[in-house]
């Protein structure tokens, strides 16, 4: 990470930090923004968090660690989380889940080498009456088909746009 | 997907009129309402929402918080989601009448990371809100009564639907249950008085300071009263969500939904229990069978074990690791649940899973480590010879 990087995440963390007032409550909320920002959570970011909330780091990283939105490891720019719970499985999950797969060249857990797409399983969405249904960071499809799944992620890829740097 | 409306909670009523009328009364006699409508909470546990809001309104302290448990993690549940998106300003006016009622200054809406795409939706209802001074300071110029609402999304746990894992949570900390008591209406979010309540709960005590406790009380049974929001999938013919009074049977429900011809039920989703045709005639009430709403219906081709399997690699996954019978209880039943897969399970082996069940059962922590066994134990003794003979 280069030094102008650190001192852009410093300072976003203080910012984020200062509207709780640096209490621990304001925690999880400035994880989640630096989640959904840098994909994942650094070591870097996670001592920054530290020092501003003067918790140890230890206790950053059993909070994060904790949630499963939350990761130490770069996720991809898109996550799919495939609902696994009973009724979206019943439904059909597991077709789903191999056309997924299929489509993407990876298992689940893992990220595409272009750093677009992760694969993840997710419990409950809470769409069991309309399954399978999948979450793409915020956006939820139900009575997702093998076949629409090809055109779920080609949506994304569109959305990215060729223009765009990879970032790996 | 709603499918059945009415007549108690999926209604619309004029919000804005109710609130009014709820702030022109006095704490007591809405206290008083509440407690005659005998409304129990819609999570599923039941506990008096009377009795809740009491014990926190008579907590002396500075400040006292109203949190709003939309944490809807349950599997097979989702009726939270709807009414969080079509009823939010039943919420949140239900939300600044609970504060009302205790003295309290702020709520919190505990949101689940998997519903973060209700976040905008939510946010600028209760901006509509404080622009109306609906919310505020000096609700609709009532002299001293100020109260505002904020979102805390959480970050995928299951556990956290838990009132005090929630709390922990909200306080930026694992969210690993406490011990109780305290109780949260006691020591709660940063150790003040705190009531924690279902959405369903806040909208449904809308209904009754609107229509009167009388009204509520003709429909359900003696001991749940009113109607509740029953989530349905699985095997029907019409899953969604349907609104029916309290202490149906589980075969009527069945034959409201298209399901006439399931082979076992799971009520309570994968903390509740799993049901056969010989017990179809159960009713769906406190008393009898308890739930927060979620029904998940098994066609007679289901396989049992499979379902037992999903179940627990769920239980295993969401345990919080905090306390020793579940964290190993739960790793162990599953082993033991491919083992039956595998066909490697001696009965007399079977026989001690179910009793580490039951040890689970009571010497677990917190809720989730005591219902975790349910579907396992309910599973394997209603379809033990399906298993045993696939």
């Amino acid at each position: 990470m280069l030094e102008a990087e650190k001192d852009q995440l410093k300072n976003e963390i203080l910012h984020l930090a200062g509207a709780y007032n640096n209490h621990r409550s304001g925690l999880l909320p400035v994880l989640l923004h630096i989640q959904q920002k840098y994909r994942y959570i650094s070591r870097y970011a996670m001592q920054e968090i530290a020092d501003i909330f003067r918790i140890h780091p230890v206790e950053v990283y059993g909070v994060v660690s904790f949630y499963s939105f939350l990761s130490t490891e770069k996720k991809g720019k898109f996550i799919i989380y495939l609902c696994q719970t009973i009724s979206c499985d019943m439904a059909g999950k597991r077709a789903v889940a191999r056309q997924l797969e299929n489509e993407l060249n990876i298992k689940f857990g893992e990220t595409t080498p272009d750093g677009l797409f992760t694969l993840k399983y997710t419990n409950c969405l809470g769409a069991c009456d309309k399954g399978p249904a999948l979450l793409v960071n915020e956006d939820l499809y139900t009575k997702v088909t093998p076949e629409g799944v090809f055109d779920i992620i080609q949506s994304y890829r569109a959305k990215f746009g060729a223009h765009v740097t990879m970032e790996i | 997907m709603i499918q059945k409306k009415g007549p108690v909670v999926l209604i619309d009523i004029d919000v804005d009129e109710v609130f009014k009328k709820a702030l022109s009364m006095s704490r007591v006699d809405i206290l008083d309402e509440i407690k005659k409508s005998g409304l129990k909470g819609r999570g599923g546990a039941g506990f008096p929402t009377e009795t809740k809001w009491n014990l926190a309104g008579t907590a002396s302290d500075d400040k006292k918080y109203v949190v709003c448990n939309a944490d809807e993690g349950e599997p097979g549940t989702f009726k939270d989601r709807v009414l969080l998106s079509d009823y939010t300003d039943d919420l949140l006016a239900g939300m600044t009448i609970a504060g009302y009622v205790i003295g309290s200054t702020q709520g919190i809406i505990y949101l689940r990371c998997e519903y973060i795409y209700l976040y905008k939706h939510i946010n600028n209802k209760i901006e509509e809100r404080r622009k109306k001074n609906l919310l505020g300071k000096n609700i609709l110029g009532k002299d001293g009564f100020n109260f505002d609402i904020y979102i805390q999304p959480g970050a995928g746990a299951y556990v956290c639907g838990e009132e005090t894992a929630l709390i922990e949570s909200l306080e930026g900390h694992r969210g690993e249950p406490r011990n109780r008591p305290p109780y949260p209406t006691v020591v709660g979010y940063l150790g003040k008085p705190t009531i924690i309540n279902n959405v369903e709960t806040f909208i449904t005590a809308m209904r009754i300071i609107d229509k009167g406790a009388e009204w509520f009380t003709k429909y359900g049974t003696d001991k749940s009263t009113g109607t509740k929001l029953f989530s349905i999938s699985g095997d029907c013919r019409a899953p969604g969500i349907y609104e029916l009074p309290m202490g149906i049977t589980v075969k009527e429900l069945l034959a409201t939904v298209g399901g006439e011809d399931a082979k076992a039920v799971q009520v309570g989703g994968a903390s509740g229990s799993c049901i056969t045709r010989n017990e179809f005639n159960l009713t769906l009430a406190y008393e009898d069978i308890s739930t927060g709403g979620s029904i998940i219906i098994f066609g007679e081709k289901r396989n049992m074990l499979d379902i037992a399997i999903n179940f627990m690699e769920f239980f295993v996954e969401e345990s919080c690791g905090q306390c020793t019978p579940c964290r190993y209880g739960t790793e162990t039943l599953l082993e033991g649940l491919y083992m039956l897969k595998n066909k490697k399970c001696s009965i007399k082996y079977l026989k001690e899973l179910l009793q580490l069940g039951e040890t689970m059962q009571t010497a677990s922590k917190c809720g989730l480590g005591q219902s975790a066994p349910n579907a396992f134990i309910s599973i394997l003794k209603n379809f033990k010879h399906e298993i045993l003979c696939s």
